[in-house]
């Protein structure tokens, strides 16, 4: 059945990590708030795993009015339908408003299937949400055409209206460890039969300092490094820049680089302070990993190079010839 | 083996930012003369993924695309590819879709077909990055959805994918007949030979519209959307890239770095 019960409320679907709130969740707690103000509700989140209620907790200072946890073992790792159908019942319940994810690998994959369920309008990854003060509709703008674009979605009226979060579109609120309060567990059974994917194996990359996602200057490398050896200097001038080393598939697909740190259209996305490009083209499955890029500077031998169509500031030459210089130089700047 | 595949033209994601225009009345790309609409890219690489397993395991694999100003040319990219059949869903009533009423077209067109054993999709459109019709197909089907594939394999009657997510790569099963949605490690698609291309050029698709379909046009294009586009813009552009010279490749290094200095980045 349709959901038409007008709550008001924002709903945050929660993700967790290593015992700990993800990122993402401060921000979306940070968006969500003004949503909240605007339509004159309240903002909840909604955790799912194995014994959270403490985790869970973390939420309250970060501006949730009301944290809700779904407690249950066989919740311990994300499995689509089951996760799905936890939240859709999740939502019959709680009848929020608005339902936020955030454009995490998860939330990308878990998002659509909600949507399909709830008959709720999404927008995915988006920079940008507001409540339109007529229809109380939300209004979601995300990037389209590899960032050269942008488009204003109206969410539509089934509620909730729905919406993916891009990880670092949003500013979170300044921590308050004053807020706190008790969590609420909800009495949902999560049904194991429900599921019909499993996980065979899993490898996790071992990851040497920042980590790409968290980092403010990323220094991505393409192609044109030319070597495995030459990649080395890449990884000690982020080192020197407190950054960290993502990749293009160009990159990647020559052996200089593990492709997890690949960035892209369906790779890792990021949006650093400052994004220096290279040896990379600046292809468009690439610039839609980076484009969102407070600040983008490149070094390419080649002039007519598109990367130079979307970077800010940009050094025509060899890397070879022109990068030593340039960490030399930045090694001077940070230590004066 | 069955296989669907399906597949959407956009317009060349290769176009440069500075002849990139909209035309705000239709909230549409008006590409530049001359640039010809391609195969999203991903969804190249989900042909890719199926010619593969067709390859190993023998089987059939039809393309369905819907789109109602196809260039030949590029939809039937994928015949030339090796696919065996192509299906064009175009009428008047898909006009204006979004995600979910393009996924109640596709998963009765699916339905229609039948007998599939795997769909693959891409795993986001390159024009709207929406990453949302391939899931919704799998719910609407009630089928096993794994998204964002590279390799994969079927293995005992079951379709195995390996996926990237963060930093953990993760393979997961799931029996058939199931929808995966291919990333870009699904590796190189191949280059169709000249004679496949005459023979593509020479196949005509099957064209279906909602009515072939059986579904009522409430539930697709713009009726069926729930989600409405009211404005598609081109931000205001920061300027041109500033070009940082000097005498010598190094000082422009060293003028690149006191420039970010400058202007606090680092
Ligand atoms: C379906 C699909 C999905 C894709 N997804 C992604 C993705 O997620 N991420 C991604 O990155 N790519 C992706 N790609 C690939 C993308 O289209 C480009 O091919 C790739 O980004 C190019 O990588 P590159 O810039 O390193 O290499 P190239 O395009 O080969 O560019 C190398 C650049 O280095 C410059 N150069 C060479 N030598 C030097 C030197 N000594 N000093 C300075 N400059 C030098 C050259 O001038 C050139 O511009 C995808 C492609 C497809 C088909
Ligand atoms: N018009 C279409 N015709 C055929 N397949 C489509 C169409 N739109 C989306 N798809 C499929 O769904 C995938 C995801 O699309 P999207 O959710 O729009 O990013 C695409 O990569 C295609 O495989």
């Amino acid at each position: 059945m349709e959901n038409t019960k007008n709550t008001k409320r924002i709903l945050v679907v929660g993700e967790l990590a290593d015992g700990n709130v993800v990122g993402i969740i401060g921000e979306l707690l940070g968006v969500g708030r003004r949503l909240a103000d605007a339509l004159g509700g309240e903002l909840s989140t909604v955790f799912l795993g194995s014994s959270i209620i403490e985790t869970a907790k973390q939420a309250f200072a970060q501006g949730a009015d009301s944290v809700y946890a779904v407690d249950d073992t066989v919740l311990e790792d994300y499995q689509p339908e089951l996760y799905a159908s936890v939240i859709e019942k999740v939502c019959k319940d709680l009848a929020p408003s608005v339902l936020l994810l955030g454009a995490t690998p998860i939330g990308r994959d878990l998002a659509p299937r909600l949507s399909w369920r709830l008959k709720s309008g999404l927008a995915s990854d988006c920079v940008e949400l507001s409540i339109d003060p007529e229809t109380s509709a939300l209004i979601a703008t995300r990037p389209v055409y590899g960032g050269k674009a942008l488009a204003e979605v109206d969410c539509g009226t089934t509620l909730p209206a729905m919406a993916t979060v891009r990880p670092k579109s949003q500013a979170a609120l300044p921590p308050d460890p004053a807020r706190t309060g008790d969590v609420v567990l909800l009495n949902v059974y999560a049904d194991p039969a429900v599921a019909k994917t499993r996980v065979v194996s899993k490898t996790t990359a071992e990851v040497k300092g920042i980590r790409l996602e968290d980092a403010r200057i990323v220094v991505g490398g393409g192609r044109g490094m030319g070597s495995a050896e030459n990649w080395k200097v890449l990884e000690a001038l982020a080192e020197d820049l407190g950054g960290a080393v993502g990749a293009t598939r160009g990159a990647c697909d020559e052996g200089y680089c593990d492709t997890v740190f690949q960035l892209g259209i369906s790779s890792k996305r990021v949006a650093p302070e400052l994004y220096l490009a290279v040896g990379i083209s600046g292809a468009s499955q690439h610039m839609t990993g980076v484009s969102f890029s407070k600040h983008i500077a490149c070094i390419n031998r080649d002039a007519s190079a598109p990367i130079f169509s979307e970077a800010e500031f940009g050094v025509v030459g060899n890397w070879e010839d022109v990068l030593p210089a340039f960490h030399r130089k930045v090694k001077e700047l940070l230590s004066g | 083996m069955k296989f669907l595949v399906f597949v959407k033209q956009i317009p060349d994601p290769e176009i440069p930012p500075a002849r990139f225009r909209i035309d705000p009345q239709t909230n549409t790309v008006v590409p530049p003369v001359g640039s010809s609409p391609v195969v999203s890219l991903l969804d190249e690489l989900a042909v890719e993924a199926a010619l593969r397993l067709k390859d190993e395991h023998g089987g059939e694999v039809t393309v369905v695309t819907l789109c109602n100003n196809p260039a030949m040319n590029v939809i039937k990219k994928p015949l030339a590819m090796g696919a065996d059949e192509l299906v064009l869903l175009q009428g008047q009533a898909f006009e204006g879709g979004d995600a979910f009423s393009t996924a109640q077209a596709l998963a009765a067109a699916a339905a229609k077909i039948g007998d599939y054993d795997l769909i693959v999709c891409g795993t986001q459109a390159g024009d709207w990055d929406n990453g949302q019709v391939g899931p919704c197909i799998a719910e609407a089907l009630d089928i096993p959805c794994i998204t964002s594939v590279g390799h994969m394999e079927i293995v005992d009657g079951k379709i195995r994918g390996e996926r990237t997510i963060g930093d953990t790569t993760e393979t997961v099963e799931a029996p058939l007949p199931a929808l995966v949605t291919a990333g870009n490690n699904v590796g190189k698609a191949r280059y169709p030979k000249l004679r496949d291309i005459m023979a593509a050029g020479r196949k005509q698709p099957q064209v279906w519209n909602a009515q072939d379909l059986g579904i009522d046009h409430s539930r697709v294009g713009a009726a069926g959307a729930l989600t409405k586009v009211r404005r598609l813009y081109v931000e205001e552009s920061v300027g041109e890239c500033e070009m940082i010279e000097g005498e010598t490749p190094a000082e422009a290094g060293e003028k690149l770095a006191l420039k970010l200095r400058e202007m606090r980045i680092i």
